[in-house]
């Protein structure tokens, strides 16, 4: 657990955990990644999930579980969670792309088609990105969710992007 | 230095009050009708807001929220005004706080 | 003399839910506080809350004050702003200076039959070499200017302290557009929620334990430039030839609270030190009454805690004060504040609320040993 030590998450604890898709579920599309490890009393994830896919119950310290055949990968958790800490990866876009997408929530907001420097959990450049959506309706509370198309192998590591990156 | 922010995510920073100017130590600053006095500091870049009266070592923005004093300054020759709870109007005018009063500064 | 059926003081969460609950029942309710605007620090909370729906979660601290405003408008609640609470004599008996430090200040006194202490908590500082030269502040502090007053209180920002304020500040000044150039923690590990650190870890901010800062070091116009940090043995004493300079004109101090006494004191309420409530705490039954009859205590006044835990304190408060009055009968009072304790038992579990939880059942067994009944004000 040396997430206590360095504040972010390692891959293999999240493997560890047992929640996340397997590579089987990843090969069938867009789908949820919940990175959240610690037994803290908060349940907004659940109900935000329109097809049932997320479950906390009670008490409300539960750890959120996910359905992954029910999840479609919409995206919706991801600016309803106050942790910020679910994703969603999309690893059959093809040609060797990937797609994760993330809360943003500085100033200002990319826009579709901007270069920009994928950086992984501790923040470090990871590789390069495109910036493929944008999502940020009033209902998400202005956590915009952003998209970014990036090498496959990256998928699991990339988690945000540079601020203030300019080609 | 600090500034003011103009753009948020989240935040409406546009300013509720009027452009206005308040005099700092002799020097015009601008400043926006009825936020605190200390915004206005900031955002010229004044840290410093009094010293204290033994060792005349100076004292800046602490708490805030009006609990500690440590931003308090003299305000239209009023010694001792937490410049964080007390809002600017036009013309006001600021000076940096020696020691417990303005007397105490003109006396050392 | 002015009467009042309750005086709630402190408009923050606890005061504000507080204050709708002793309203909403008919009583005469009156609020004040000594700030420019009421919602006390909810204001400058600008993420979204954790907690169940019960608790706003999802929704934004500013927008629960804004909601708490309305409520409390509509609830009848009078409001007096920028008004200090100096004195609280016997009978209910309390003295209030009302106005701004550079202007004409009035002395009111009124009478209260009850009264709700929701003066909340103040940050700790802790010392080392210069920590009092300009630019070391609170992260409180901070926060207030980028949130409230839309200022930078500067550019680069060293951070102490890895509890949830120092986590969530950190992520704040950020958006707000400054640098945060380290954040250090004295203990051997993150002291707040995981998610807060994994956010302000992917935007690039490092963060290190068992490290914390030695000095402040100031520029030649007194204020800060920069800070010597070491790193920490296991009993947090520095290790000579670890010392580090960062550059900085900022420091923010996320070193804990502690609940402020001052007005529970002048009270005569009884205070016992428990130590994961951040110090010394007017003890309370589970109705929020402190040892004084007719005197009640809510939010981190009575235990540091959060927001959610303090709007829900409030409420209880408030349904007590306005039995006390009869304006709510005593089988309601029961059936509404055993609601209000089993969410705010849901919220107090799991590894970080566990301790608060033991501490204030503990706190409240005491003062059923102790107190028994409330003893009138003397």
């Amino acid at each position: 657990m040396s997430y206590i030590k360095t504040g972010y998450l390692e891959y293999s604890e999240l493997e560890s955990l047992q929640t996340l898709p397997d590579e089987k579920r990843y090969q069938e599309g867009p789908v949820a990644v919940i990175e959240c490890v610690q037994n803290i009393p908060c349940n907004p994830c659940e109900a935000s999930c329109k097809f049932g896919a997320i479950h906390i119950g009670s008490p409300i310290t539960n750890l959120p579980t996910i359905d992954t055949r029910k999840c479609i990968g919409c995206g919706n958790c991801i600016a309803k969670c106050p942790g910020m800490a679910i994703f969603v990866v999309n690893k059959t876009k093809g040609r060797g792309i990937a797609s994760v997408s993330f809360p943003y929530e500085y100033y200002p907001v990319p826009k579709v088609g901007d270069k920009c420097h994928a950086v992984d959990r501790k923040g470090e450049y990871i590789c390069d990105g495109t910036v493929s959506k944008v999502v940020n309706p009033a209902s998400y509370d202005h956590t915009p969710v952003v998209t970014i198309d990036i090498p496959i192998e990256y998928a699991n590591e990339v988690r945000s992007i540079e601020r203030g990156y300019q080609p | 230095m600090g500034e003011r922010i103009e753009n948020h995510i989240i935040l409406d920073c546009k300013p509720a009050g009027q452009k206005i100017q308040i005099t700092v130590d002799g020097k015009k600053i601008p400043a926006y009708d009825g936020e605190p006095i200390l915004s206005a500091l900031l955002a010229a870049g004044i840290k410093i807001n009094r010293y204290t009266v033994k060792r005349h070592e100076p004292r800046g923005l602490f708490c805030g929220i009006g609990q500690c004093t440590d931003c308090a300054m003299v305000v239209d020759g009023i010694p001792n005004v937490r410049t964080c709870i007390t809002p600017a109007h036009d013309g006001m005018v600021v000076e940096t706080q020696d020691g417990l009063s303005k007397e105490v500064r003109h006396d050392s | 003399m002015i009467h009042k059926d309750v005086l709630v003081i402190g408009a923050g969460p606890s005061g504000l839910s507080a204050a709708i609950e002793a309203g909403k029942a008919g009583a005469d309710t009156l609020l004040v506080d000594l700030n420019l605007k009421a919602g006390g620090q909810l204001f400058k909370q600008i993420h979204k809350f954790f907690g169940s729906s019960a608790h706003h979660s999802g929704t934004r601290g500013y927008e629960i004050g804004s909601l708490l405003l309305k409520q409390a408008r509509d609830a009848g609640v009078e409001i007096w702003l920028q008004s200090t609470v100096i004195g609280i004599f016997p009978g209910g008996k309390v003295g209030i200076e009302r106005g701004l430090d550079n202007g004409e200040k009035d002395l009111v006194t009124l009478k209260a039959k009850t009264i709700i202490i929701a003066t909340g908590a103040s940050e700790n500082a802790i010392r080392f070499k210069g920590w009092t030269t300009p630019g070391v502040m609170g992260a409180g502090a901070a926060q207030t200017m980028v949130n409230v007053n839309h200022v930078r209180p500067g550019e680069n920002i060293v951070m102490i302290g890895s509890g949830n304020v120092g986590l969530i500040v950190s992520y704040q000044l950020m958006q707000a557009g400054c640098n945060v150039v380290a954040l250090l923690e004295a203990a051997p590990k993150v002291g707040g929620y995981s998610v807060h650190a994994a956010k302000i870890r992917r935007a690039g901010v490092p963060i290190y334990t068992s490290r914390t800062i030695i000095e402040a070091l100031a520029g030649e116009d007194g204020s800060v430039c920069g800070c010597v940090t070491a790193a920490v043995d296991d009993h947090f004493q520095p290790v000579p030839g670890t010392e580090e300079t960062l550059k900085c004109d900022v420091i923010t101090l996320a070193t804990g609270m502690k609940p402020t006494m001052d007005l529970v004191k002048l009270a005569g309420c009884a205070l016992k030190f428990h130590g994961p409530l951040g110090g010394y705490v007017p003890i309370h039954d589970e109705r929020l009454e402190t040892s004084v009859k007719g005197v009640f205590v809510a939010g981190d006044s009575t235990g540091v805690e959060e927001a959610n835990t303090a709007l829900d304190e409030g409420k209880i408060a408030g349904i007590s004060a306005a039995e006390e009055l009869g304006y709510i009968s005593h089988e309601d009072a029961d059936a509404m504040r055993s609601e209000i304790w089993s969410r705010l038992d849901s919220l107090r579990l799991g590894p970080f609320g566990e301790r608060r939880m033991k501490e204030k059942k503990a706190m409240m067994e005491e003062y059923s040993e102790t107190v028994k009944v409330p003893a009138a004000f003397q």
